[in-house]
């Protein structure tokens, strides 16, 4: 053995001591619903009650249906991923100040907790997506190569982005606390930014160029069409059509070159946070 | 002989932060006061530890102690200057630091040997030893939330003294738990020393350094003040006045920890 730093750090370090990033997600996710009876099943039946929500306000009692099929998908289909954004990003964000007791007083490294974060975050997703799958399922929806892709380069998308996020506000947050004020007003922002409530149509024709390009700058944007192609468009009668009139051009290559702007992203936070973190334990 | 710590010109500096918000910031400038002011907690220390060695880390209340142990077990790195050490460091530091009160005592035993860097494999094999050494009886399956606080720190003390470590580090009181639970501590640290393992220890008392310890630094204002041997740092430190108005009783020396 070598001489050598203490602790070693980084998101390699990360991935060699997986066994207690393991056991930190599943205590998180454990202690969730500590002490309630029904358990885990209140992760299904909070997104199965919200959906049927969704559905009787939007489709039955408003019936903003009559332009656009199956709405009630539709915003059900953006709210999982932005849901797994904004809790990535946010509980991202709380990760260090929370993990205050440990990081003060035992080496471990720090990149653990926002890393850690995400994966709580995708687990918490998982029971929203089956009630989506089912849901669209019953509405005659079919599982296409295509659009499971772009479900999937959705979500790789959304938790790069996430992840990088997180990893810089997190320690951001931890030299100063309006970091986490911004991250919660900005994750509100991306609620309303992302074609979710009304469909990416209504910008093209309500501002016209410029203004929806630049709209699909916005990565979240991006990620949620992703989703949109890979469950709500199969839900309509007319796939094709729908896929023509409510989708953007160049989704897939927009995607790509999005997710790879991540990946880059991803790298450069953990060297911002690396350069911050020696820093921290003395700053919680 | 092999080097395990090897600490050159290491300095940590603390900033003392007076005024944070933008308000108190704009006052403070107003009046011609100092916003913030920087202080070194370790100052330029150099000193290397080989193997086996058993040393014993000396000083009065914010001398530095406990940030050079930080800076020796990694939680903080120094500003400048450089702190290297060799193979796995364990110990009594912060024990029982991440319990999570919602699990019971075997899923914290279980998440915190992996807090201090153990596989599934090896907290399995150590898993009878530990819960024999914590003696928890039934509780172990109870929610630490409802633990004493000495069970608490039993928890705490039997995983961490139970991970194989190169280095061992001891930065708290041997003052927790009752007398038969002392003596087991103290029994199985001088084991620890014993089996050739490098010690680094801190404590005010000084029988307990006198015991355990073949070499003492004393650290003062940050600065290494002293390094040598054990009767004389613990003169060093005039802390052997009072020792002989008490008595050397041995747990009293344990016990006085804090």
């Amino acid at each position: 053995m070598p001489l050598a730093p203490p602790a070693a750090t980084g998101l390699a370090e990360v991935v060699r001591r997986r066994y207690l990033l393991r056991m930190l997600v599943r205590n998180t996710i454990q202690s969730r619903y500590q002490g309630t009876v029904l358990g885990w099943t209140w992760s299904y039946l909070q997104p199965a009650i919200r959906f049927c929500l969704f559905y009787f306000l939007f489709q039955v009692m408003v019936g903003r249906g009559g332009n656009m099929e199956n709405f009630a998908v539709h915003l059900f289909a953006g709210m999982v991923i932005v849901h797994f954004f904004t809790e990535t990003f946010n509980g991202g964000t709380q990760s260090l100040i929370q993990s205050r007791g440990l990081i003060t007083k035992l080496p471990v490294p720090r990149e653990m907790f926002p890393v850690s974060r995400m994966l709580v975050a995708a687990w918490h997703t998982v029971p929203m997506l089956v009630i989506l799958v089912f849901v669209c399922l019953l509405l005659g929806w079919l599982p296409d190569p295509v659009g499971m892709a772009a479900a999937l380069l959705g979500f790789t998308l959304t938790a790069l982005l996430g992840l990088a996020l997180g990893l810089v506000f997190s320690v951001a947050n931890v030299f100063m606390r309006d970091f986490g004020k911004v991250a919660q007003t900005l994750t509100q922002f991306v609620t309303f930014s992302v074609p979710m409530m009304y469909p990416y149509t209504l910008v093209q024709e309500r501002f016209g160029e410029p203004i929806a390009s630049y709209y699909l700058y916005n990565p979240m944007a991006e990620a949620v069409l992703l989703i949109q192609r890979g469950f709500w468009t199969g839900t309509t009668s007319d796939p094709t059509y729908t896929e023509a009139l409510h989708l953007p051009d160049a989704l897939f290559t927009r995607g790509v070159v999005m997710t790879l702007i991540a990946l880059v992203l991803v790298v450069l936070a953990q060297r911002l946070f690396s350069r911050l973190e020696s820093r921290v334990p003395e700053r919680l | 002989m092999t080097t395990m710590i090897k600490t050159e010109n290491a300095t940590k500096s603390f900033t003392m932060s007076y005024h944070r918000s933008l308000k108190q910031i704009a006052l403070a400038k107003a009046r011609g006061r100092k916003t913030h002011e920087t202080f070194n907690a370790v100052d330029d220390v150099s000193f290397t530890v080989q193997e086996g060695e058993s040393v014993g880390l000396m000083g009065l209340n914010g001398s530095g102690k406990s940030t050079l142990l930080k800076l020796v077990s990694g939680v903080m790195r120094p500003d400048s200057g450089s702190v290297l050490t060799r193979g796995r460091i364990a110990g009594l530091i912060a024990t029982g630091a991440g319990f999570d009160p919602q699990l019971t005592g075997r899923d914290n035993l279980y998440l915190n040997a992996a807090i201090l860097g153990m596989s599934r494999a090896e907290t399995d094999r150590k898993f009878d030893e530990i819960v024999d050494f914590a003696d928890l009886g039934k509780f172990l399956e109870t929610e630490v939330a409802y633990y004493s606080s000495g069970m608490k720190a039993r928890l705490g003390f039997a995983v961490a003294i139970n991970v194989d470590a190169d280095i061992f580090i001891a930065d708290e009181a041997l003052a927790v738990g009752d007398r038969p639970f002392k003596r087991k501590c103290k029994k199985r640290m001088d084991e620890i020393v014993k089996s050739g393992v490098t010690m680094f220890y801190v404590s005010h008392a000084p029988g307990s350094v006198r015991n355990l310890c073949n070499r003492v630094l004393v650290l003062d204002h940050g600065k290494l003040a002293f390094d040598g041997d054990v009767d004389e740092g613990i003169a060093f430190l005039h802390y052997d006045d009072d020792e002989d108005e008490k008595g050397r009783r041995s747990d009293d020396g344990l016990g006085a920890d804090i």
